[in-house]
């Protein structure tokens, strides 16, 4: 794949001043020398990565842990190394940040170093869930973050949201909900709470309070309906936006085009090859080179990743990836699942509905390992 | 052999279940230094690892060993082991037409049980002497002295000189050996007259094709003689002919009239040298056969079908190679919707039937599953014909059927008194019709019910030792057809009948048996994409029903920072997942599905 078609930039930053009881993203408790030797590897990185992939990047992502904790200067060096190594022209640049007092000033310094989009951690607005949730902030200062952020000449933000939480309901996801809408942001991510093994809630699992399954689906749909009401239209199974503020970045990963990422624990897919930095700070400070992960983008792939979007798999993206159309077999396969509401299917192609996003693990796999192929 | 036929003695020991028959035999061929120490393995009479792991015998075998007895004489000792399992009552009662005398072994714990009893009229039948030896008396719970009473008071023979052993501890074994040099007569026998000699054994050897093993009745034979097999009329040449050892054969010049041995003519396969058959000479043949020859009929059917599709070649050799070894196996080639391509296989009862589908998936390293078991019902139609079903496939239209019959037995239990409600219970609910109760001793019972063949073959076995935690005993032989009220019952799944899970069943029987396959059904058949019904029908009417809810959620919401490892680790183990399921019209069923439902009772 020798091509100048831009990559994205991704950038793990490994820290947070706490640890939430339901994440089990891989960070470190922020200490300054930790994270200004940090900054200095990535800096040291980017003229290597440069040389090794001669090309611009389009969008660059700082994903974490809690990038905002690394601060303004830290964080404008890295995107003013980063124009520099990769150009970044008219690049869409993400800075995760999560609610506390006083950012205006933050906001205002990484605005003017570049940063044009913002993704503020919310996950709720109700003070008893954020609580559960062992989220270090409330309701109200997220609001002053969105406002700050405003003011600081951001026009493209996001609010993450959990769904299918510890005591939520219709009632409390829809003031979750109107949160965002009032807030006037551009986009939104809304997660199904998932209980990994091996955080905090996957080890008292039996004693969480959370929605079962059925309970679960059911916020998930009130929310697509909710979110779709004020404008925000799902454009991923967890994500929604007003017209034209789709994660660009994001977007990336599901249209399985390039991405690089640096940083322990992030995942890269550059020239037909994946590979990643394991979970290990010092490795990386020390050197490590990414694992390798074999070849990536091939056609189950990039089919898996097509149909997490509303999109889903068409005629014209395959043709225009792999030169052939969609293969009648999966658009027969699909078609057997319309009925009961999970997929819609047109001439051009397929997709899920939010129903079918529910269940698309399963969906996918009777999709793509129907009959003959198997 | 150089010793006189007054010193042979062919005998058999027999023995309810787990009452220590094979050890004592062990203990026989040690003592009679047949084996050398370092080749002994416990119960080396039993061959196959099933029957060492379940500690049972399911082929006879037989030994030639010499005994020097306490009177200074070589005596020869023909042991001849006999399978101890009702499903193969045929061929003990040929074992033991080939002796003069019975060891019969009684746990000096437990008494006399179901198949002591089974087992010591068939040689009471037989005309055998019996030779009552009393076994573990090394157990804390040992009543040698009640145990002595009982085999005089139920059986009625003497049993004052019988021995007290621990065959385990290889005590008091030398008075066994004496006793059946005392009792048990040497074989009678002409040695001038045509050869008539009885065949209690055969199996297939990849070097020298069927070995029969025989009692010589009458006459002679030597390598070189053409043998005639009096029920086939197929004549063959003897190759070789002589002794079974412990641990191999020995050819010798000939065999004589009272001796027992091996015969090897080139057989291709035990069809043609069938158990129980007489063997003579051609040119100088007997006129009549030893009595009691018949060909074993299969009472149990079922489906046998690869896991995997591919591997149904391989089945098929799998079945071809037990057959050499077992005649009374029978398959024929069926199809399922549901299972594709499989066998309909035929089987004396439920232990030959999980016999040889542990052989296929043990030997023949076979993942296989297996239908539910079917008797052979006689249903006469409304035009006169009579036909036989033992596949539910075949079942004919109700309207079609003057009368459906179905094949019931003589079951007896042994039990102590304590259990005999228990029992009651259970057999009135398998629609037993009550005989008769007779007191073996004060606290133990033989109770006699007369049972559908096909109430047992399920899960009868079970249900009774855990009604009598254990104590209980049982044994059953066929008593012919009897007028039943039988009906189909089939399995829908989302609308469409599943052939394999069809049975035939009593109509008071079938109400309850679908509500609880249903039930089954339900708990082993994964969420599926859509709501599945499972429905339960007779003739077209649906009598249970349950539902396998659609799968609500499954997904990954998140797929952090470009890691898509773990989704598609998640699509592959899916991938994989797929290939275990059965594609039954748009439901996917697990294998497993299939066979839950043949054990309802768990």
């Amino acid at each position: 794949m020798n091509n100048v078609t831009p990559f994205g930039l991704y950038l793990h930053v490994p820290f947070c001043d706490g640890k939430c009881p339901y994440c089990d993203f891989y960070s470190l408790p922020a200490d300054g020398e930790r994270m200004e030797r940090y900054t200095q590897r990535l800096l040291e990185l980017f003229p290597a990565y440069a040389k090794r992939y001669p090309r611009p990047a389009d969008t660059l992502y700082f994903g974490g842990g809690t990038p905002s904790l690394l601060g303004a200067k830290r964080l404008s060096a890295l995107i003013a190394r980063a124009k520099e190594c990769f150009g970044l022209d008219g690049a869409e640049i993400t800075v995760e940040v999560n609610p506390a007092e006083d950012l205006s000033a933050f906001l205002r310094d990484i605005r003017a170093a570049g940063a044009n989009r913002l993704s503020i951690g919310l996950q709720s607005a109700n003070e008893d869930e954020l609580v559960l949730l062992g989220r270090r902030h409330t309701a109200e200062q997220a609001k002053k973050a969105v406002r700050a952020a405003q003011s600081a000449g951001f026009d493209n933000i996001s609010l993450d949201l959990m769904l299918a939480v510890q005591k939520q309901t219709r009632e409390s996801l829809l003031r979750s909900v109107q949160f965002c809408a009032d807030a006037g942001v551009q986009h939104i991510s809304a997660y199904l709470l998932k209980i990994e093994p091996d955080t905090v809630y996957g080890k008292k699992k039996e004693t969480l309070c959370v929605p079962d399954d059925d309970a679960a689906s059911d916020l998930y749909l009130f929310a697509c309906e909710e979110l779709e009401k004020r404008g925000f239209h799902q454009y991923e199974i967890s994500n929604f936006a007003k017209p034209g503020c789709e994660s660009r970045h994001n977007l990336k990963y599901w249209h399985c085009e390039e991405y690089l990422g640096i940083g322990p624990a992030a995942h890269s897919f550059m020239e037909g090859k994946r590979f990643y930095y394991k979970r290990n700070f010092s490795e990386f400070l020390g050197g490590a080179q990414p694992v390798q992960d074999g070849d990536g983008g091939g056609f189950e792939e990039y089919a898996m990743l097509a149909l997490r979007l509303t999109e889903g798999l068409t005629d014209n993206g395959c043709r225009a990836r792999f030169g052939g159309k969609l293969p009648e077999r999966l658009l027969r396969a699909a078609r057997l699942y319309e009925k009961g509401g999970l997929t819609v299917c047109g001439e051009g192609g397929f997709h899920f509905t939010p129903k079918g996003f529910l269940v698309s693990n399963m969906l996918t796999a009777e999709i793509l390992y129907n009959g003959e192929d198997v | 052999m150089s010793i006189p036929r007054e010193r042979i003695r062919n005998f058999s020991i027999i023995a309810h279940i787990d009452h220590g028959k094979s050890t004592l035999a062990d203990r026989i061929l040690e003592q009679t230094k047949s084996v050398a120490l370092r080749d002994m393995e416990n119960q080396l009479l039993d061959n196959m690892d099933l029957e060492r792991e379940r500690g049972i015998t399911i082929k006879a075998h037989a030994v030639t060993l010499i005994y020097s007895a306490k009177d200074g004489q070589d005596y020869v000792f023909n042991l001849i082991d006999t399978p101890g399992h009702v499903d193969f009552n045929y061929e003990v009662s040929r074992s033991l037409a080939a002796c003069e005398g019975a060891v019969l072994v009684v746990d000096a714990s437990q008494g006399i049980e179901a198949q002591t009893l089974a087992n010591t009229y068939l040689a009471v039948d037989a005309g055998l002497e019996i030779v009552p030896v009393i076994n573990k008396i090394d157990l804390p719970s040992a009543q040698p002295e009640k145990v002595r009473a009982e085999i005089e008071d139920v059986i009625g023979i003497p049993a004052d000189e019988a021995p007290c052993i621990s065959a385990k501890l290889g005590t008091n074994i030398d008075q066994v050996m004496e006793q059946i040099v005392k009792c048990v007569p040497p074989p009678q026998g002409d040695e001038s007259a045509p050869l008539k000699a009885l065949i209690f054994d055969s199996y297939y050897d990849a070097y020298k094709g069927v070995i029969i093993h025989v009692r010589l009745k009458d006459g002679q034979v030597h390598p070189g003689d053409t043998i005639r097999l009096m029920a086939t009329g197929a004549e063959f040449t003897v190759v070789e002919c002589g002794y079974g050892r412990a641990t191999c054969l020995e050819p010798s010049a000939g065999l004589s009239a009272g001796e027992v041995g091996y015969i090897a003519a080139s057989i291709k396969t035990v069809k043609d040298a069938r158990v129980g058959d007489t063997v003579t000479l051609a040119d100088n043949p007997a006129k009549k056969a030893l009595p009691g020859y018949r060909t074993v009929q299969p009472m149990v059917f079922c489906g046998i079908y690869p896991a995997d599709g591919a591997r149904y070649p391989d089945l098929r050799d799998a079945l071809d190679k037990l057959q050499l070894n077992d005649a009374a196996l029978s398959f024929e080639p069926e199809t399922s919707v549901a299972l594709g391509f499989g066998f309909r296989c035929g089987f004396l009862g439920l232990l030959h039937m999980e016999i040889i589908q542990e052989r296929l998936e043990r030997e023949y390293n076979l993942d296989i599953i297996t239908t539910a078991p079917s008797v052979v019902y006689r249903i006469t139609k409304t035009s006169g014909e009579v036909i036989f079903i033992d596949n539910p496939t075949n079942y004919p239209d109700p309207s079609l059927i003057a009368q459906a019959e179905e094949p019931m037995t003589n079951s007896h239990i042994y039990t102590p008194s304590e259990y005999v409600g228990n029992i009651m219970e259970l057999c009135q609910d398998r629609r037993g019709v009550f005989k008769d109760m007779k007191y073996i001793d004060t606290d133990r019972v033989d109770i006699h019910y007369e049972l559908p063949l096909n109430e047992i073959i399920y899960d009868f076995f079970d249900a009774l030792k855990s009604r009598t935690r254990g104590y209980a005993s049982f044994d059953y032989e066929l008593s012919g057809y009897k007028k039943s009220s039988l009906v189909k019952l089939d399995i829908m799944l989302n609308g469409d009948v599943v052939d394999a899970l069809s049975f035939i069943i009593h109509s008071d029987k079938a109400y309850p048996r679908a509500r609880k396959m249903a039930e089954k059904l339900a708990e082993k058949i994964p969420r599926q994409l859509f709501e599945v019904p499972i429905q339960a029908c007779v003739g077209g009417r649906i009598i249970a029903r349950e539902t396998v809810k659609a799968m609500r959620k499954d997904v990954l919401a998140k797929c952090y920072g470009g890691d898509i490892t773990r989704k598609k680790k998640l699509l592959e183990k899916q991938k994989e997942g797929k290939k275990r399921m059965r594609q039954l019209g748009t439901v996917e069923v697990p294998q497993e599905a299939f066979m839950s439902v043949l054990k309802l009772d768990e």
